[in-house]
């Protein structure tokens, strides 16, 4: 891994490669083989690769990813795939990011090329299969015509093709000659039943580079000449730079250049060291007449008021009045959710070269057709002479996917402020903690009945906070005036009950605001399973139980997961001596989780020990990246349950600013976990994010059962204080 | 003007007396496998050895190193950095990897003063290297796996 991407000379280079554009399946064009794509377009002297798989000689199968890999797996996912359908060896298998392409890269479900959702296995599932069918189709077909014989003789396992004559073949052989046949219009996928790869723990790809610090991410992009370059933002959101005095910053050592950007003021310099000292030594004035001045605390009371009135209604089932007036019992609650950073261990960074070919950009880029036209926008390029190449990112957690492309956006201003040559934008942690794009700030409020035999009769859930897609290029979310993002989780429960109504206040703030790992799902989970958790208490049913009782017919995966953790966790109640169990149920992107976490008491917090999962994903293309996920998203919402906390004080400038005062969960913080996968044939979805939602509530309602109190407030670390 | 010895190299560099070892590393050797994730000693991602000694690179500057013998990622050996990376590789530990320099690094280091480390051992030596991707559970395992090819 120590080139970024497929340039056009390392393409060029492997001639004899079998080079293949499967473009399935959505059709389209004609592909006859390598040429085509080595000439590419032959227009702007731009590569643009139509292609998913390469075969060298030297018989490694490179898998082109479309999907950016942060962890989650998908260069190793995506690889399996391919690699299935193609009987490949695991051990010839590579992956590279691929090029930014709007048409041939693009993520399915989204029609431009992007990652989120956890949807890069979900939506490349069929699509990486039909790649390495075809692929093998041809070199059969290839062999076929060199040992004379019929291709339905030819059989290939493990890299290996073979006749039962005794002709024999690595894939690298044929490849010169499986580059002159035409791919199959509908190659033959296999029965899942011969999967050998699919459903088996694989090694990931990228594991050794990681661990020997070789892997390349944006931070480490080094060119002739490259200048680092620190920014210097605004300390409110929505104030702009009024006026600045360089001086000092240009007397630091290194410092070559100060520019005013549309986002603050850029420091230019010969190091990353300079550059951080030269913008701590830069003095600059903000016009705040535009800027965002109320506190968290402001906000909270606002959100509050507007969380107690009717909203626009989102979901309604019988008579939620009526219902709520017969209850024999009511019961009501208020919750709080922070404003939450995404803080990925790599800060947000971007380089990029400008020349008279054009640009050349290097990041983790999450939405690269977005990033990819506003660098050629801001730089006033056509489309083509700009090279967006995706790098390894230090995480992500959805801060990479902007919409906005304001890091793109500032790196090709940088560029343009200073003109041609090679530039590195590294922002420091405090640009990150302080710098927006933040979990939205919610309160949800609740009013629930019960009947005279404590059955749940009524449940109103009304949701406050900003919209995260609103003005950006996924607007259609907004459906009939309510912002799906804000409030996924609370609708689409997997219970009945008589009456049911879900309402959504849309709130305006000048907060950039994105999505959080797991998005909506992040507030929506904590939310409804607790208050859940509380009705059922109330009406004298256990919560195993009283969940399975109340699952709609349709609900089996839900009833599956549940029972399958109840069975792991030995659950018969809450209790267990001087610690506690809770549960909880949630689905997210179309994945199906419940945890149990047992909890006792440290220093009046709780302490998370273990945490039983089970998980229905549909197929477990690779049981140990999903266990690895489903410990991630643990250990990250037991961090943002616990902790984490961003606060605009009075004024609204950010209180937090390093990992000092956001401080994440840390290794003898984090639970022993224990993850079952149900079997299953359906269609693989997401797994990135649907180990998140569940935790929070699964701790939050074991803490309940341990002190009587539920947290009405997060981060749990908080609430003792502010009570 | 600064000599010290970086992964068994001597090595000279004239840059400010103030600039941490993490930019002299990374920048002015291009050794890019420690990284920058804090700047104030809260994450542990720039960690390296300092004569044996798992440090943060990120406020050590440059000037407390003279005459002092430097290991980062890229020039990590021995018996218990083959084992770390072996029990890493085996484990699958790295999600996006950005930590995991400094991870290995301080589980080496460890190993080296601890060659059996206990649950409470590896909370003390690795509480100060942050994961956000929480691979927590994978590095514990992974640290007593290491252990346990050392032993053998």
């Amino acid at each position: 891994m120590t080139t970024h991407t497929p340039t056009r000379r390392r393409v060029l280079q492997g001639s004899g490669a079998l080079v293949l554009g499967v473009a399935l399946p959505m059709g389209a064009r004609a592909q006859s083989g390598a040429a085509a794509v080595i000439q590419g377009d032959g227009s702007a002297g731009t590569f643009a690769p139509n292609a998913f798989i390469r075969i060298a000689t030297d018989d490694t199968v490179t898998v082109l990813i479309k999907h950016i890999e942060f962890g989650q797996g998908p260069m190793t996912g995506l690889s399996t795939l391919v690699a299935e359908e193609l009987d490949a060896d695991w051990a010839q298998m590579r992956a590279e990011h691929a090029p930014s392409d709007p048409e041939r890269y693009k993520n399915l479900f989204f029609g431009l090329q992007g990652t989120g959702g956890s949807t890069a296995v979900a939506n490349s599932w069929m699509q990486m299969r039909q790649a390495g069918a075809a692929a093998r189709a041809m070199l059969v077909e290839a062999a076929a015509a060199q040992w004379g014989v019929p291709a339905g003789e030819i059989s290939v396992a493990n890299g290996v093709v073979s006749h039962p004559a005794g002709h024999q073949s690595g894939f690298g052989a044929l490849a010169e000659a499986a580059s002159a046949l035409t791919p199959p219009a509908e190659p033959q996928l296999k029965d899942p039943a011969e999967f050998v790869l699919i459903g088996t723990d694989r090694p990931r790809l990228d594991t050794l580079a990681k661990s020997t610090g070789q892997a390349q991410y944006t931070i480490d992009v080094q060119r002739d000449g490259m200048v680092v370059v620190a920014v210097l933002h605004p300390p409110k959101f929505g104030a702009k730079l009024a006026d600045f005095d360089a001086t000092d910053a240009l007397a630091v050592p290194g410092v070559v250049r100060v520019e005013a950007i549309s986002s603050g003021v850029a420091v230019y310099a010969t190091n990353t060291w300079a550059a951080f000292q030269g913008r701590d030594a830069l003095s600059a004035n903000w016009d705040e007449s535009e800027a965002e001045t109320r506190s968290s605390e402001e906000m909270i009371r606002i959100w509050a008021e507007a969380a107690s009135r009717p909203a626009t209604v989102a979901e309604e089932t019988g008579d939620v009045d009526a219902a709520l007036a017969s209850a024999a019992v009511t019961h009501e609650a208020e919750f709080v959710f922070p404003f939450l950073a995404h803080a990925p261990m790599e800060p947000l960074d971007a380089a990029i070269e400008v020349s008279d070919a054009g640009a050349e950009v290097w990041m983790g880029s999450q939405l690269q057709t977005v990033d990819h036209q506003v660098v050629a926008g801001t730089l006033g390029l056509p489309p083509e002479q700009v090279q967006v190449h995706t790098m390894l990112a230090g995480g992500s957690f959805g801060r990479r996917a902007q919409p906005s492309s304001h890091v793109a956006r500032e790196a090709a201003e940088i560029a343009k402020a200073a003109g041609k040559g090679a530039y590195k934008l590294v922002w420091t942690r405090e640009n990150d903690i302080r710098g927006g794009y933040y979990r939205p700030l919610t309160v949800h409020r609740f009013r629930g009945g019960l009947d005279a035999d404590g059955a749940i009769s009524a449940w109103e859930n009304t949701v406050a906070n900003q919209s995260i897609v609103a003005g950006s290029p996924f607007e259609m979310l907004i459906q009939n005036g309510v912002d799906a993002t804000s409030i996924e989780g609370s609708t689409k429960m997997p219970y009945a009950w008589p009456a049911h109504r879900v309402s959504w206040a849309w709130m305006e703030a000048k907060v950039p605001v994105l999505w959080w790992r797991s998005v909506g799902h992040t507030h929506t989970a904590y939310a409804t399973e607790t208050f859940l958790d509380e009705l059922l208490e109330k009406g004298g049913r256990d919560a195993v139980e009283g969940r399975l009782a109340l699952l709609k017919p349709e609900a089996g995966r839900d009833r599956g997961v549940l029972e399958r953790v109840a069975d792991m966790a030995g659950w018969s109640g809450p209790r267990r001596g001087d610690r506690a169990l809770g549960v909880a149920l949630h689905e997210s992107f179309n994945s199906y989780v419940a945890m149990i976490a047992e909890v006792s008491e440290r220093d009046g917090q709780p302490w998370a020990h273990k945490i039983w999962c089970a998980i229905d994903c549909g197929v477990a293309v690779n049981p140990n990246i999903i266990r690895a996920q489903i410990e991630g998203g643990i250990g990250y919402g037991l961090s943002a349950a616990l902790r984490e906390e961003v606060v605009l004080g009075e004024g609204g400038a950010v209180e937090q600013g390093n990992f000092d005062s956001y401080a994440p969960l840390r290794l003898p913080e984090m639970p022993a976990v224990e993850v079952s996968i149900i079997a299953s044939s359906e269609a693989p979805t997401g797994v990135g994010e649907p180990g998140l939602p569940p935790l929070a509530p699964a701790v939050g309602n074991a803490w309940r059962a341990l002190t009587g109190s539920t947290v009405r407030r997060l981060p749990i670390a908080g609430s003792s204080e502010r009570a | 003007m600064t000599k010290f010895r970086i992964n068994g190299r001597d090595v000279s560099v004239d840059v400010p007396e103030d600039m941490p070892l993490l930019w002299v590393v990374r920048d002015e050797f291009g050794m890019t496998g420690t990284k920058f994730g804090c700047g104030i000693a809260q994450c542990g991602a720039c960690t390296v050895m300092i004569d044996g000694y798992a440090s943060r690179s990120c406020v050590t500057p440059v000037s407390a190193v003279e005459g002092a013998e430097i290991t980062t990622i890229e020039g990590l050996a021995g018996d218990e950095a083959e084992a770390v990376r072996q029990a890493w590789v085996a484990l699958d530990v790295p999600q996006c990897g950005y930590c995991q320099s400094g991870q290995v690094v301080a589980a080496t280091a460890l190993l080296q003063e601890t060659p059996k480390p206990t649950d409470e051992d590896i909370d003390f030596a690795m509480e100060g290297n942050l994961c956000r991707c929480a691979s927590y559970v994978r590095i514990r395992q992974a640290i007593h796996d290491a252990a346990d090819i050392l032993e053998s």
